[in-house]
């Protein structure tokens, strides 16, 4: 399913447009790129944890099965109710039953990439629900009635006085943009709502398979009261977000909060062992683990498995200068940056996506800071090649590659190529510059000058000069 | 020592000086430089554009072309980065192929990383009297991980006064085929590049790729910036005696 109602050049160009995000994201994504980096350094020798949880992350892919069974019975042992949803529509159709049988009417949720991948808020508010989001960051985009723009940082394109105006309508007076202000309003709003919940809805960061638990990284407190004030608690997570055992969690918070936000570990990571236990204090009556594949299960044993390792830390959208300057929403999908641009066309296909993976210029930053090595750029590489190969490629441009590949395997032809390349060009060139070219050249020359080729290239010179 | 040169067909066509200045540079160090005829480009337009069959027959190419080669130096970095990742890549379900695709990987060295540390030179004596700063491209840092070499030949000018540039690591918005097809992207990006430029006050932008510097130097005449583009061979040309 695509989010689009118009297409990516003009997701692009409104993006391209939109003065609050050339200020907004650039300044976010500084702030925690260097906020990453300083993290990193810290741990002196942060290849070597990249080198680990990649490793980690692997092996955890590759015997994926076997840990899921074990996450599922030690879930069950506990007492929770365990669904696996094949697609997203399955994850709704559970999700919806649950608040069925439970007669709720109102539900409160913490912050999850997967239910916005599943479009879960939506679906909810068809049948009547109260949906509200609690991460600070999801409240606003949800008031705003937006998607988020970022893997951790969903309103990353507002900026604090946008804010005010948003809560000041709650509200029904004017706020001031204060960020104290504006949090203790949210905070106020918010609590009533965790009371009043019937059901909370976390998403999971990583799943222990060991004790069957569920792990929640969060620097609000809202993931902590939405899984324990509701009397019924539902933890949606992506089939991959799995570690064997407590051991290799403590690795993957480490990467994950540094990479993230560059804290040394998040304000709360809590662990959540099931419902309430006889002898409890507190926590929900009942507790449901809902695992969804959507498409990831055909990832497996492709050459993009590797993508199945991210942890969604939105590092890669931190450091890419593609992102920079369009954000998160010119991107179309409910993930975005590089990891979106590989994410999107493996979950949902080419036809809606085909644009992302050329969305990049495959600078690279993306593939080093990822704290589990994918291998983002090749991954787009790879997609691309992908595209040609299924004729998603316009006609031209594959006529024009073949012309490459010929003229470059015959050295005479490439030879004249070269020579005639400075009289043909030069036809449309004035002191020596091209400045409106046709064709593929005219993408070049809308905002920069192509200089014309020498007239006497390297090649003429040597054999010139050398007399060879 | 014998070097072939691959000139690259961005410098080939473009920039023939630069050429010139790297094959000047060697020979004042005491290289024998050649230049196999039989070579063309790298291929990596195609295969950065997906096209992997046609960049597999310039790959071949190349690959044939400097066969018999004891080493090969190239003014690119990208270009190096292609032979050094991807070449072997492009070859794996083909052994004998992909080993002649190693051996080429193998024995290529991108300019400066060749000056450096193979023929264990940092001065070579050039003398140029300005002020520059230095464009890090994306396939010398993270494709090579080439980050100090150029730094180091280029400190050992005499005259130049190097500028720190801000934002160092990030691309140029050049990336190929990128460059063209979403111009407006690469627009923005180019133009944070030039603004970082212009904050240096340098009065040449230094690099160790010609598609950067055809990006950026298109940009900056463009809108009219009046800095200069140099590659970091013709800057050690200048007024280099050995």
């Amino acid at each position: 399913m695509t989010l689009n109602s118009i297409d990516f050049d003009q997701r692009v160009d409104k993006a391209l447009a939109d003065p609050i995000l050339k200020q907004a994201v650039p300044f976010a994504q500084d702030k925690l790129r260097n906020g990453r980096n300083t993290a990193a350094d810290q741990l002196g020798n942060i290849e070597e944890w990249r080198e680990l949880a990649a490793e980690i992350r692997k092996h955890t892919i590759d015997n994926l099965d076997s840990y899921l069974e074990e996450l599922v019975t030690n879930v069950r042992k506990s007492g929770g109710f365990v669904h696996f949803a094949e697609k997203d529509s399955d994850a709704v159709d559970i999700i919806k039953k649950i608040a069925k049988d439970k007669e709720a009417k109102t539900i409160i949720k913490s912050k999850s990439m997967v239910t916005e991948e599943i479009h879960l808020n939506k679906h909810l508010e068809a049948e009547g629900l109260k949906v509200v989001e609690s991460d600070l960051g999801e409240y606003i985009i949800q008031l705003a009635n937006e998607t988020p723009s970022h893997l951790i940082a969903p309103a990353i394109h507002k900026t604090r006085q946008q804010v005010s105006a948003l809560f000041s309508e709650v509200a029904g007076r004017k706020l001031s943009d204060e960020t104290t202000e504006l949090c203790a309003f949210a905070r106020e709003t918010l609590r009533e709502e965790f009371l009043q919940a019937d059901i909370g809805i976390s998403g999971c960061n990583f799943a222990v398979a060991e004790s069957g638990s569920v792990v929640l990284v969060s620097n609000e407190g809202n993931a902590r009261l939405t899984t324990t004030l509701p009397k019924v608690h539902i933890a949606v997570m992506g089939l991959e977000r799995i570690v064997p055992t407590w051991n290799e969690l403590d690795i993957m918070i480490s990467m994950l909060t540094r990479s993230a936000t560059g804290q040394k570990i998040s304000v709360y990571v809590t662990g959540i062992n099931s419902a309430r236990q006889s002898g409890d204090l507190d926590g929900p009556e009942e507790f449901h683990l809902v695992i969804l594949d959507n498409g990831r299960s055909n990832i497996l044993g492709t050459a993009y498995q590797e993508a199945l390792n991210c942890i969604r830390c939105g590092a890669c959208l931190n450091v890419c200068p593609v992102y920079r300057h369009v954000g998160g929403h010119a991107y179309g999908g409910v993930y975005s940056g590089p990891i979106g641009a590989v994410l999107m066309p493996l979950l949902e296909g080419y036809d809606d996506w085909k644009e992302l993976p050329h969305a990049s210029s495959l600078c690279g930053a993306c593939t080093e800071v990822c704290p589990v090595k994918i291998p983002l750029h090749d991954l787009l590489i790879e997609h691309r090649k992908d595209e040609v190969d299924q004729g998603y490629a316009p006609l031209p441009e594959k006529m024009a590659f073949k012309g490459f590949g010929y003229i470059n395997s015959h050295p005479a032809l490439y030879d004249k190529t070269v020579k005639l390349s400075s009289t043909g060009l030069g036809v449309l060139a004035k002191d020596g510059y091209i400045t409106k070219g046709p064709g593929m050249l005219g993408g070049w020359t809308d905002i920069r000058d192509l200089p014309q080729p020498k007239k006497q290239s390297f090649r003429e010179w040597w054999a010139k000069e050398r007399k060879e | 020592m014998k070097v072939d040169l691959f000139i690259t067909c961005l410098a080939d066509a473009f920039y023939p000086q630069v050429g010139m200045s790297v094959v000047n540079v060697l020979e004042r160090l005491g290289v024998d430089v050649g230049f196999p005829k039989e070579q063309t480009c790298c291929g990596q337009p195609a295969y950065n554009s997906g096209y992997q069959k046609d960049a597999m027959k310039a790959a071949k190419q190349v690959i044939l072309a400097f066969e018999n080669s004891e080493t090969v130096v190239t003014p690119s970095g990208s270009c190096a980065a292609m032979i050094h990742h991807y070449y072997p890549k492009l070859f794996k379900g083909d052994p004998i192929w992909r080993d002649k695709a190693q051996s080429l990987a193998d024995k290529t060295y991108e300019f400066s990383d060749f000056l450096v540390n193979v023929l264990k030179v940092e001065n070579v004596n050039a003398k140029l009297e300005s002020i520059a700063t230095y464009h890090h491209s994306c396939h010398m840092i993270r494709g090579l991980e080439i980050r100090e070499e150029p730094s180091t030949l280029l400190s050992h000018v005499e005259g130049l006064t190097m500028k720190e540039l801000p934002y160092c690591n990030d691309c140029c918005g050049f990336g190929g085929t990128f460059a063209a097809k979403m111009s407006d992207i690469s627009e923005r990006m180019v133009d944070e590049k030039i603004n970082n430029i212009i904050s240096t006050e340098a009065k040449i932008l230094i690099g160790s790729d010609l598609g950067c510097l055809m990006n950026i130097g298109g940009r900056m005449r463009r809108t009219g910036q009046d800095i200069e583009i140099m590659h970091v061979a013709e800057v050690l040309e200048k007024g280099g005696k050995i």
